[in-house]
């Protein structure tokens, strides 16, 4: 198996204390958390722990109350694509394509960071214009090539179906040659075969040199995937550590199906059950494939 | 019928499927008629319709259709043409690629609507159908004949919708109002072309060219209508003929073809634009041609902002002025306060400077707001340079602009030693005055263009759009989105004001009521918008002919008066009910069209 074979080398990213406040509503709670370059980290947590709050915290989409965020050493600017030019690239929870352009533009625009050419540069096409467009295109192609999606390149993004715009959004966003990848619940929606293909196409961007940190529900997906996971429970850190370690964890069981941590009894847990059950029913379909697979 | 509770079939409903026609003819009776139905209509034209020459266009003499016959000569031409490619017959298949039947239908709906136009508009203006001569009646008739017999033609019926029991009387006449609609749509839906067979280069480059000439040819008959009867049977012959050979499939292939030779087809339709003005015989119609210049390039930079960028700018307008202004206070102008008389280049980049520095001005406080809030904000800095442009007058403020006199006399242009005030003869023609100008401003409009084509297609371009389709996406995308829409905005502003600097020398005069956000005359603020969106947002050209029939429109139909706004209103309104995508949708518009079949639906959230 591939999840064991990496070495683990330079911090990539270095959350230290990251808290994010709404008014009197305290989202996420000093939060620490480290990736290294070759990891794959997940963030599980249930409904409304903060997870995609603290994702928009680390990406600028959110300036985050206290605490710091640093990327390779350096603290990060609170603007979303500076962020993103320094090097961190990410995927939504509800796909946010660009519905009304085609896949190839869509990654395109993934290599905006990458490149310089400039409005005039654009009116005047000079030589380095025309070398520079072919390159980005070379280079989204390519990429297209490895999310599997280079036939529907002219295809508009809205007409694809729901799993490879899931692809074309981690497509888009390797476009901008990240160090550190964030997918927020990359697999939300898709059926088994769906799910394992991302699972693969994670470990060939892990591969490729990439540190990924993912959220997501789906638990055989995580404790697969992942080389360390941390937990989020109603903004806080609960536990972090290898698969082994968070399932054996009771506190993360009792999370997850309803025992409340503190005195919140309420409706939202039990929709909070639901949910868990949900998600605790899909990995016995998978099961089968996946003993195959080993 | 109102009795009727759940079966779905009526006595007059035939069974889904089945091909039959609107109207209760049998097919091949229906075909020969709308066929004969057309030549007849030709025939007709030749005729005299009235007996006076007091109606408009002189339709009293026999043997040489005049005015309004030519149009209803052209629809029935069309009619006979398509009824003799329904048939199948050799050497008009390459007509039809998408079968003739519903063009069939629209061309005698066409010949139908302009000759009872015209009788009824003899009728009325003259007192009475006494009035029309044996050549009238016979072409009522027989357009009358082939509209139905084009109407038997058989369709594939929609799949009726089963009724609910339980819905109320009201209910159910929403319902069958709903199923008759969508059968009538049925009846005129044309089908997907067949592919088509590939000619070699020259061929396409001549089919190109034809049809430039074609639509040169029909511009200039819309343009030089000459009374208002005349033009609004233009309308109708133009609009539903345009739609005829829509339905044939023909425009799908020849948008094809201009698809593959894109460079060619700009090329070709700039020199066909430089041809109009020697299609005329004296400057009145080069008049409008220049103003619907101006009008139309400054749409297409209002395009950039709005159809790219998707910014909502309700005061694109200010920039022309600006432009404008800038260029009649550096031209010698003796009502300009600056005693200066700069040559025609600085004064472009002054105009261009200028507009740029109030894009970036305005731009750079607003942009930071989103939709609406943008729309306001910029509504309200075009109102304020209009309204500073009228307090600059040496009593409210400092004398720059001279006030709601604006500046006079300002003097035409000369280049290289040519006078665009004076006519001159080229290669056996008079060019007149404006004439001159529409080459002029031509020249500006093929900048606007390529600066269109270009950034459109390129990196700056391609953040505009993903600025346009979802903003925060495209910051996570690393675009710096303050700066892109800035660079929109600005690009955009200059670009009006290099129009603008051509529309000083034009009108002589510059007042700050040219400025205005709604007028009834173009182009004002809300007109530039009604005039990309109608035409077509994200296109070259759908602002150009969204502009020429936003100006032509208003300029031709005298008589609608008072009611001009109103009726322009209704238009919109109902352009936007039934063609959101506008007259010329774009390439991605076209692309989801293309596709439309395995669209999945839009993607909502799935948990936390």
């Amino acid at each position: 198996m591939t999840t064991t074979a990496t070495t683990t080398g330079q911090t990539v990213l270095d959350a230290r204390g990251v808290t994010m406040r709404f008014g009197g509503l305290t989202a996420v709670r000093g939060v620490d958390l480290t990736v290294r370059s070759g990891e794959i980290v997940g963030l599980i947590g249930p409904n409304g722990a903060g997870k995609t709050t603290f994702f928009n915290c680390l990406t600028g989409l959110y300036t985050p109350t206290e605490g710091e965020v640093r990327y390779k050493d350096t603290v990060l600017p609170p603007t979303s694509y500076k962020v993103t030019a320094a090097g961190i690239a990410r995927t939504f929870q509800n796909i946010r394509l660009f519905a009304n352009m085609t896949v190839l533009e869509n990654v395109l625009v993934g290599r905006h960071t990458r490149t310089k050419e400039g409005f005039w540069s654009a009116v005047l096409r000079g030589p380095g214009f025309h070398k520079a467009e072919a390159a980005s295109r070379a280079r989204a192609t390519e990429l297209l090539e490895f999310v599997g999606l280079a036939a529907k390149a002219d295809h508009l993004a809205r007409n694809l179906p729901y799993g490879e715009q899931r692809k074309l959004e981690i497509a888009r966003a390797l476009a901008s040659e990240p160090g550190l990848l964030l997918l927020d619940e990359p697999t939300a929606g898709m059926n088994p075969q769906e799910t394992r293909a991302t699972e693969e196409l994670v470990f060939a961007i892990r591969d490729q040199g990439i540190a990924v940190l993912v959220i997501e529900h789906d638990m055989r997906f995580i404790f697969n995937l992942c080389d360390r996971v941390a937990v989020l429970v109603q903004g806080e850190k609960l536990i972090e550590g290898d698969s082994a370690t968070v399932q054996g964890d009771e506190r993360v069981v009792a999370a997850y199906l309803g025992e409340p941590l503190e005195n919140d009894p309420g409706a939202a847990e039990a929709a909070e059950v639901e949910a868990a059950e949900a998600h605790a029913d899909t990995p016995h379909d998978t099961a089968a494939g996946k003993e195959n697979d080993r | 019928m109102t009795t009727q509770t759940t079966t779905p079939k009526t006595p007059d409903t035939p069974a889904p499927g089945s091909p039959t026609g609107l109207i209760g003819i049998p097919a091949p009776l229906g075909r020969a008629l709308a066929t004969g139905g057309g030549a007849l209509t030709v025939l007709s034209t030749f005729l005299a319709w009235t007996w006076t020459d007091a109606f408009p266009g002189d339709l009293t003499v026999y043997g040489y259709p005049g005015g309004l016959q030519v149009l209803v000569l052209i629809a029935g031409a069309l009619t006979t043409l398509l009824g003799l490619a329904s048939y199948g017959v050799k050497g008009l298949r390459w007509l039809v690629p998408a079968g003739a039947d519903a063009a069939l239908k629209f061309a005698a709906l066409g010949a139908f609507a302009t000759t009872w136009y015209t009788v009824i508009a003899i009728s009325a203006q003259l007192g009475g159908v006494v009035n029309l001569e044996p050549g009238g009646y016979l072409a009522a008739a027989v357009t009358l004949i082939a509209l139905l017999g084009a109407l038997a033609l058989p369709f594939e019926r929609p799949e009726p919708d089963p009724f609910d029991p339980d819905d109320t009387g009201w209910d159910k006449a929403r319902h069958r109002a709903a199923q008759n609609w969508a059968t009538v749509k049925a009846a005129l839906a044309g089908t997907t072309p067949r592919p088509r067979k590939p000619l070699p280069t020259w061929a396409e480059i001549l089919v190109i060219v034809a049809v430039l000439a074609l639509a040169l040819t029909v511009f200039t008959y819309g343009i030089g209508t000459e009374y208002d009867e005349l033009f609004v049977g233009f309308l109708i012959t133009a609009g539903l003929g345009f739609t005829a050979l829509h339905r044939t499939g023909l425009i799908t292939h020849i948008s094809e073809l201009t698809a593959r030779h894109q460079n060619t087809t700009v090329f070709g339709a700039f020199l066909a634009a430089a041809l109009f003005p020697f299609t005329q015989t004296d400057d009145q119609y080069a008049t409008i041609g220049v103003y619907i210049l101006i009008f139309a390039t400054v749409a297409l930079g209002l395009n950039i902002v709005v159809g790219l960028a998707g910014l909502l700018d309700l005061g694109y307008v200010a920039f022309l002025g600006v432009g404008a202004y800038a260029a009649s206070l550096v031209s010698g102008s003796p009502s300009s306060p600056f005693d200066v008389h700069f040559p025609f280049w600085a004064a472009v980049l002054v105009g261009a400077a200028a507009s740029l520095v109030f894009g970036v001005l305005i731009g750079a406080p607003t942009l930071r707001l989103r939709g609406d809030y943008l729309a306001i904000v910029t509504l309200g800095f075009g109102e304020i340079f209009r309204i500073t442009a009228n307090n600059l007058d040496g009593t409210s403020g400092p004398d720059v602009t001279n006030g709601s006199n604006g500046i006079a006399g300002i003097p035409d242009l000369k280049i290289l030693g040519f006078d665009f005030g004076t006519p001159h003869d080229i290669a056996g023609f008079t060019i007149g005055r404006f004439a001159n100008y529409f080459f002029l401003m031509l020249l500006i409009t093929a900048v606007v263009v390529l600066v269109f084509r270009r950034s459109g297609d390129s990196r700056i371009g391609r953040a505009w759009v993903a600025i346009r389709e979802d903003e925060t996406a495209a910051l996570a995308m690393g675009i710096n989105g303050f700066r892109v829409k800035l660079i929109a905005f600005a690009v955009g502003a200059s670009l009006a004001g290099l129009a603008g600097t051509v529309q000083a020398h034009v009108t002589y005069t510059v007042t700050p009521e040219q400025y205005l956000f709604a007028g009834t005359t173009p182009p004002n603020s809300a007109f530039l918008l009604a005039a990309v969106v109608l035409g077509g947002m994200g296109t070259i050209g759908g602002p150009l002919l969204g502009a020429a029939l936003l100006f032509l429109i208003p300029n031709k139909l005298q008589f609608l008066g008072d009611y001009q706004l109103f009726a322009f209103g209704v238009a919109l309104v109902l352009l936007m009910r039934f063609r959101p995508e506008g007259l010329i949708p774009n390439r991605r518009r076209q692309l989801e069209f293309h596709e439309e079949a395995d669209a999945p639906a839009a993607l909502g959230k799935t948990g936390a």
